[in-house]
């Protein structure tokens, strides 16, 4: 609407022109993406150290010095300025080559690595090999795709960081939450995996190997940390590969439900998260593409919900496959885990419904009741089918299924790969079982909030196109509701955006905190009262 | 069943339907000659540039209107006729109504300058002025300065999406420091500051004398009143504030001042006609409000109000406390009961100013010198909870009370730096008491509620 551009200059107008600075800038990042593509066609560098240090440096300084150019010279505030005019970030040319590019990296990086170089028994070729002296630097092991993914990763989070916080410098919770994905992407699920990985068959792990493990990578996002090769590599690790299985099952358990409790989901999805990580700063500049639409809710609600019932399923078939029945042995048995699962489920299930069940649309109570009589059925399949099979299928067929549609098709080729088509939090809003329970419990069970401010709302919109998540905060905050939802990830871009100051972000008692009065502020009391007469 | 008309789909006209259906069965009838759907206007600034698209300003999806039974008519009325209850669109189609809503909203002020009406030379009020803004000034090679006049919140705005595209700007304000005849002293001067800081060309006390045509009848250049000089420009931006646009209604039968006369229940003098929003003018101001008073939050309380007295609950218009907000280039601000300026202030009124001593910063109280009690405050650069300011408002609570709390009602994103320490030892000093702080309690703030 109302963009004419009358202009026939290539290079377009401002807003969205490219300065001197920044064209140099894309050419100096472009050339550190070329000896990557050199590299994995086989063009061979002959220091390899050198060449992939060149690469990643100048990337990040491409990266870094574009930004740079776009936000020094302008004083500090909101710099949305021709976000909807430039192709990239707005669905247009360059939006859909970079989305093809992403799409087709994903695809090559997660089911065609030989193409990258990956040798199995051999030494690596292409741009894997170009990674070989950094693994061997901190692993001691030759790279994989995924040390090349990881690396590329973490140097994404790093540089677009620095970017994003030099946008938002007026404003603090957003340069502090950065910086904190930018150091546990660093040092938790780069750095501190690959050191780990140098202990193994040391005598403090009583010669065992520990499997890789980055630390803050909690299930069911980590959906494969209770399969049956990690438990035995936790357990034959000595005192500290037990301790990190402890962990694993308290992060599950306790710190989540704890800090969820306290913060909302937020410490996790927009503070700690890698997946988050990204999409906040690499794909900061999507994030106006989220669909809003009441539609697009209904599909989300229903879709990463399903992917929470399929995790459930998959870990407990998976870890059913793995134990034993003989209790003499070890105490937890094939039946016993089942009917523990089964408690659990039933206990949650019983709290929501005798508590929270006011707090339910119709169709959540639905899919509530449809899903929980489904996992009730199949754990009962479990009497009546034999060994080796668990509940209707094979379990190593549920994971591998699991594994393809939901940890690579669905997280990588569309979560990451379709950044600039359907905004940078695709995987997070409708993919992520992680976040779906998380968000679970931040609706009905936790101090967070959105509060809105009286009546000073003025239904601009900028609240809800800048929601990466895609919820129309406008549809609560025009109405003087607090913003409770279950898919925000407390990233705070809403309130920074909001030209009237009416958002905030908090943690306050439960009590009022969805408050669905429609208390505008500024009319007199009777009529308030008048109005929220229901 | 009752046909409700409403002339005018903007915030007052929306609020008001919406309410009539929360609250009854009756047909609802929007007419609009500006757009098919209601849209921000308030936001109209940020399709220009380049924040939102127009479907984004859009509040609600094009399916709501339908669903909710509110019809939607495209078209301007020309005509009413209370006696027959009809009245007549674009002079063609003729429309029957039991209740009339008249919520036409305001046209940009002309003062008769010569040259007014060249091409070039637009307001900034309506989606059809940002259309022709796309013509008048899409880029700097097109426009290569503008000229704005009127120093107001429309003017800063438009000066912000001009300066959006790299495009020029000379701000001829009328007063000596800009928007002084609403902020008091210390916070106008830092919005001058500011405007410069944007590379605007701000020239105060500086009126319009003439508009000079080039001979397409195009605007080619703006000659300044007080200094003759003679400004080269492409586009000219008239901000100068806005005044109710009811043409139509004339011979109508309908009363009409500069507005349409309405009494406390935002009644014409004719039966079944109502008038709420920009339009209406109170035959008497209430407390220190003006009797037309153009701003989103009216315009939304007197859509509320007037659908109850339509269901059959008939309810005076008594705003509660006033308050506004509005955002200068980047910096926020907002206001909660009166701070006037020195121009308007009242002979009971003191001031408190703080400023920041290198940010854009500050705020203003203002107090009753005898008694202390807290009258209102303006904030620039920091956030404030509405809530907390209304109630104290309402308690009358002194302004030691507010300084005491001042943190309760900090409403700034988490890990925000604080001031209230600051600007309660200047306080402390400039009254000679010694007032600490109290610390920030959730208790207060959310035990809050009427």
């Amino acid at each position: 609407m109302s963009t004419y551009d009358r202009s026939m200059a290539l290079t377009g107008q401002p807003p969205a022109i490219l300065s001197r600075n920044q064209k140099i800038a894309t050419l100096i990042g472009m050339t550190g993406l070329l000896i990557l593509l050199l590299a994995s066609f086989n063009v061979s560098f002959p220091n390899k150290g050198l060449w992939l240090t060149l690469a990643l440096m100048a990337i990040s300084a491409g990266t870094i010095w574009f930004s740079w150019d776009a936000y020094s010279k302008k004083l500090p505030g909101i710099k949305n300025d021709g976000v909807w005019f430039k192709s990239i970030s707005s669905k247009g040319f360059w939006g859909w080559i970079a989305g093809i590019a992403l799409t087709g990296f994903y695809i090559v990086l997660y089911f065609y690595p030989e193409y990258l170089g990956l040798v199995k028994n051999g030494s690596n070729k292409g741009v894997i090999a170009l990674f070989d002296p950094l693994s061997k630097a901190l692993s001691g092991n030759p790279a994989s795709q995924w040390f090349v993914y990881g690396t590329l990763y973490t140097v994404a989070i790093l540089a677009f960081g620095i970017k994003f916080m030099w946008k938002y410098r007026h404003n603090r919770y957003e340069r502090i939450r950065t910086m904190s994905v930018m150091f546990f992407q660093t040092a938790f699920a780069f750095i501190i995996p690959e050191l780990m990985a140098r202990l193994n068959g040391d005598k403090i792990l009583n010669g065992g190997s520990l499997p890789y493990y980055d630390l803050k990578n909690v299930w069911p996002l980590n959906y494969y940390n209770f399969e049956g090769y990690r438990i035995k590599g936790f357990l034959s690790s000595g005192d500290i590969g037990f301790a990190l299985l402890i962990f694993g099952i308290l992060s599950v358990f306790v710190i989540t439900p704890i800090l969820t409790y306290k913060y909302g989901k937020r410490w996790y999805c927009s503070w700690v998260c890698g997946c988050g990580g990204l999409a906040e700063t690499a794909g900061d500049a999507f994030r106006q593409l989220s669909d809003k639409t009441v539609s697009a809710w209904k599909v989300e609600r229903w879709v990463v919900h399903s992917v929470v019932v399929f995790v459930t399923l998959m870990t407990t078939a998976v870890i059913y496959s793995y134990l034993g029945t003989d209790t003499s042995k070890y105490w937890l048995t094939k039946s016993t885990f089942l009917i523990g699962v089964a408690s659990l489920l039933t206990l949650v299930f019983a709290w929501v419904m005798i508590f929270k069940r006011d707090q339910f649309k119709k169709d959540a109570i639905y899919g509530a009741i449809g899903y929980f009589v489904i996992i009730m059925a199949l754990i009962g399949f479990h009497f009546f089918s034999g060994d080796g099979n668990v509940f209707l299928f094979k379990s190593e067929t549920l994971r591998k299924s699991y594994s393809f549609l939901i940890g690579s098709i669905f997280s990588g080729v569309i979560g990451t790969g379709f950044y600039p088509i359907f905004g940078n939090r695709v995987w997070c809003r409708f993919g992520c079982p992680m976040a779906a329970m998380m968000g679970f419990q931040q609706r009905l069970f936790s101090r967070f909030r959105i509060t809105t401010n009286g009546g000073q709302c003025i239904s601009c919109g900028n609240c809800s196109t800048y929601c990466e998540m895609g919820i129309d905060v406008r549809a609560y905050a025009q109405k003087g509701e607090n913003i409770v939802r279950s898919s925000c990830v407390g990233c705070g871009i809403c309130s920074a955006v909001c030209p009237r100051g009416v958002l905030k972000l908090e943690n306050g008692p439960l009590e009022g905190r969805i408050d669905s009065n429609q208390v505008l502020l500024g009319n007199d009391v009777d009529l308030m009262t008048l109005v929220n007469k229901k | 069943m009752e046909n409700i008309v409403i002339i005018g789909n903007g915030i007052a006209g929306i609020s008001a339907a919406r309410h009539i259906r929360k609250l009854s069965d009756k047909r609802i009838i929007i007419i609009s000659g500006e757009t098919d759907y209601f849209f921000s206007r308030t936001a109209l600034m940020y399709v220009y540039m380049g924040h939102m698209k127009f479907e984004h300003i859009q509040p609600y999806e094009n399916w709501f209107w339908e669903k909710n039974r509110i019809e939607l008519v495209r078209g301007f009325v020309t005509q009413v006729n209370p006696e027959t209850k009809q009245l007549s669109i674009d002079w063609s189609r003729a429309m029957h109504y039991d209740k009339l809503i008249i919520a036409t909203g305001s046209k940009p002020n002309k003062f008769g300058w010569p040259g007014q009406d060249l091409h070039g030379v637009q307001g900034l009020y309506s989606k059809q002025d940002l259309d022709l803004l796309e013509v008048n000034a899409p880029n700097k090679e097109v426009c290569k300065r503008a000229v704005i006049v009127g120093g107001g919140l429309i003017g800063i705005e438009l000066a912000e999406m001009l300066r959006s595209r790299d495009i020029p700007v000379t701000f001829l304000v009328r007063e000596d420091s800009f928007w002084n005849g609403v902020l008091p002293k210390g916070e106008s001067q830092m919005i001058n500051e500011h405007i410069r800081e944007h590379h605007i060309d701000l020239r105060l006390s500086s009126n319009l004398k003439e508009i000079v045509a080039d001979e397409n009848g195009k605007v080619k250049s703006v000659v300044i009143a007080e200094t003759g000089e003679e400004l080269a420009c492409d586009m000219v931006g008239l901000t100068a504030g806005v005044t109710p646009n009811i043409e139509f209604l004339r011979n109508s039968g309908i009363e009409l001042g500069r507005g349409v006369k309405v009494n406390r229940f935002l009644e014409t003098n004719v039966p079944d006609v109502y008038a709420i929003g920009d339009c209406a003018e109170q035959h008497e101001a209430i407390g220190n409000r003006r009797p037309i008073e153009a701003v989103w939050y009216t315009g939304r309380m007197m859509g509320e109000t007037v659908a109850q007295t339509i269901c059959g609950n008939k309810i005076e218009y008594k705003p509660g406390h006033w308050f506004n907000s509005a955002k200068f280039l980047d910096i926020e601000y907002q206001t909660y009961g009166w701070v006037f300026s020195e121009r308007g202030m009242k002979a009971h009124e003191a001031h408190f100013h703080w400023r920041h001593p290198e940010e854009k910063i500050c705020i203003t109280v203002a107090f009753h010198k005898e008694t202390g009690q807290f009258l209102g405050i303006n904030t620039f650069g920091i956030r404030m909870r509405h809530q907390i300011f209304d109630k104290w408002l309402t308690q009358e609570k002194s302004v030691d009370h507010v300084m005491e709390h001042l943190i309760d009602a900090n409403f700034d994103p988490e890990f925000y730096k604080h001031y209230e320490a600051n600007i309660i030892s200047k306080y402390n000093a400039e009254f000679g008491k010694s007032i600490s702080l109290k610390k920030k309690s959730l208790k207060r703030i959310f035990a809050m509620g009427y």
